[in-house]
């Protein structure tokens, strides 16, 4: 699939975002007043710019309020109620708080709420069978890992984002093992694709256009593996550094600051690849 | 209002035949689909840059060519037309978030609605056979209607009234009809000549079905007429023959 910029921002920065949302929740740190209000900017500013983002990926943002109609049926429309219905809890959440109130109830409902819009957003991804590589459980597992990993380290809570970092980086690391066979193992081919199998190989001989068009630009782009491997190794770095320097540094406001530039780093590498290395099923009427 | 939800059951299941065994790639189906699809049903299918270097534009339909090797026997090319094929269990409708993608309940047709359509892209993906194209120009989701606005179309004669590239394809590779009359011509060709499913490990259940090529005849026309073995020459020219093989 084409990384589309937005899209890269829209699932990574909402990520962080709802991750943010979820941890507060929970109530780490157990914040009141301009500490929380703040807090509370930042995750809902996260989020905000994260689905604002989305917008930009459509061709009819203006019609966008359609999307909330179809959650009986489809993750996408899903995650935009969740969505709306976490942030709007959660900004009730920290009015209350500013107020001096608690409600430590309404805070696990965010925090579950807020997990479950990082697992539909992910599930909108997951949910494709014509993407081998990316439908299995390990999916939303993976995004929600990035997403509490990344909220538990904007919140402070060092030892909690340890242990999170810990978790992506074996989460991604099978996510990705599991994915280079996943097209093989699909069973589909060249042969199903054309349901000439039986007769021999079967290789695209002339493309229907000389041109490109939507499907290949959108679908059919290929990574080579050689970039795969080394912008794999990145994210590993990254994530290895980001947990060390967490573990074994003093945190100040500014080391923090660094950590979660490198914690962004780590997700918008691991999501760019995420994206370019998926192998949807219709390239195989373009290759092989 | 749930439109994304499949119907259980349609009356009729209306689709295509197409037949690989006589298709010879000239794709005038996909000019006439063109043709007839950018000036009815919705948006036009633009194209972008059309006389520059980097072009582009929509297409609902695209012919493929494939070579299928074998061992022992010579190579075969196919060319293969690629359009929707108007799955029941599509998969293109249940992810839609806005219900603009739907599967017509009277006769299986499975339709974007156009004015709902915010262009997300995400039905493109759920697709196998990549038979959903973004206009790039209006942004919206541009497919095969199996052109319905032409099969009950009473205002254009009777032999019209079927999809335009039906209509169009010179050598009649292309036959539409209602599968789910065992009795139609499409069901009929399907069962005799074993009209086959594309990626049906996929679980869409396309309706559309495709006519494997009919096996290659096997004789050489020419075997009799040619002899293997040349025939021993005498007298002074298989003397000379000989000799020029000796050195």
């Amino acid at each position: 699939m084409h990384p589309a910029k937005s899209i890269m921002a829209f699932t990574s920065l909402s990520g962080l975002g709802f991750g943010l949302m979820a941890v507060i929740g929970l109530g780490y740190p157990d914040v009141a007043g301009w500490v929380a209000f703040v807090y509370g900017a930042l995750a809902l500013g996260l989020a905000g710019i994260g689905l604002l983002a989305s917008l930009l990926h459509l061709g009819n943002p203006q019609r966008f309020l359609k999307a909330f109609t179809q959650w009986r049926t489809s993750w996408l429309s899903r995650e935009a109620v969740l969505s709306v219905l976490t942030m709007a809890l959660f900004a009730l959440y920290i009015v209350l708080l500013l107020t001096d109130k608690r409600l430590i109830l309404l805070g696990y409902i965010v925090s579950t709420l807020a997990a479950l819009t990082v697992i539909c957003t992910a599930m909108i991804y997951a949910q494709l069978r014509t993407i081998p590589r990316w439908n299995t459980w390990l999916t939303p597992i993976l995004f929600l890992a990035y997403a509490l990993a990344g909220g538990a380290l904007l919140a402070g809570q060092i030892w909690a984002s340890v242990f999170g970092t810990v978790v992506v980086l074996a989460l991604q690391i099978a996510h990705w093992a599991r994915g280079r066979a996943a097209l093989a193992r699909s069973g589909s081919n060249a042969g199903t694709a054309t349901a000439l199998g039986g007769l021999g190989t079967v290789r695209m001989l002339e493309s229907p256009h000389t041109a490109r068009n939507y499907v290949t630009s959108e679908m059919v782009n290929h990574l080579a593996a050689t970039t795969a491997k080394k912008l794999k190794l990145v994210v590993i770095v990254l994530l290895v550094g980001q947990g060390l320097a967490l573990a074994t540094l003093p945190i100040g406001h500014v080391m923090a600051g660094g950590m979660v530039v490198l914690h962004l780093a780590a997700v918008l590498v691991a999501r760019w690849l995420f994206f370019a290395e998926s192998e949807h099923v219709v390239r195989l009427y373009y290759k092989d | 209002m749930d439109v994304t939800t499949l119907p259980k059951h349609s009356e009729k299941k209306l689709g295509l035949v197409i037949d690989l065994d006589t298709c010879v790639g000239c794709h005038a189906c996909v000019i006439s689909c063109k043709e007839w699809n950018t000036s009815q049903y919705g948006a036009p299918l633009s194209d972008q840059n059309p006389y520059g270097g980097d072009n582009g534009g929509t297409f609902l339909n695209r012919v493929h060519s494939y070579e299928i090797a074998k061992e022992n026997a010579p190579s075969q090319v196919v060319h293969f037309p690629r359009s929707c094929l108007h799955c029941e269990d599509a998969p293109c409708v249940t992810v839609c978030p806005t219900g603009a993608s739907y599967k017509r309940v009277e006769d299986g047709i499975v339709l974007v609605n156009e004015a709902d359509c915010i262009g997300c892209g995400l039905c493109a993906w759920a697709c196998p056979y990549g038979a959903r194209e973004m206009d790039a120009d209006a942004g919206v989701m541009k497919k095969c209607t199996l052109c319905v606005d032409r099969i009950y179309n009473e205002n254009i004669p009777e032999i019209d009234r079927v999809p335009s590239c039906v209509r169009t394809c010179p050598a009649g590779a292309r036959h539409f009809g209602d599968f789910a009359d065992p009795q139609s011509n499409v069901s009929l060709l399907t069962a005799e000549r074993n009209g086959a499913a594309l990626m049906p490990e996929l679980g869409t259940k396309p309706v559309n079905r495709y006519l494997p090529p009919r096996p290659r005849d096997q004789i050489d026309i020419l075997a009799p007429l040619l002899d293997t073995e040349p025939s021993q020459a005498g007298g002074i020219l298989g003397w000379v023959d000989r000799i020029l093989e000796r050195l």
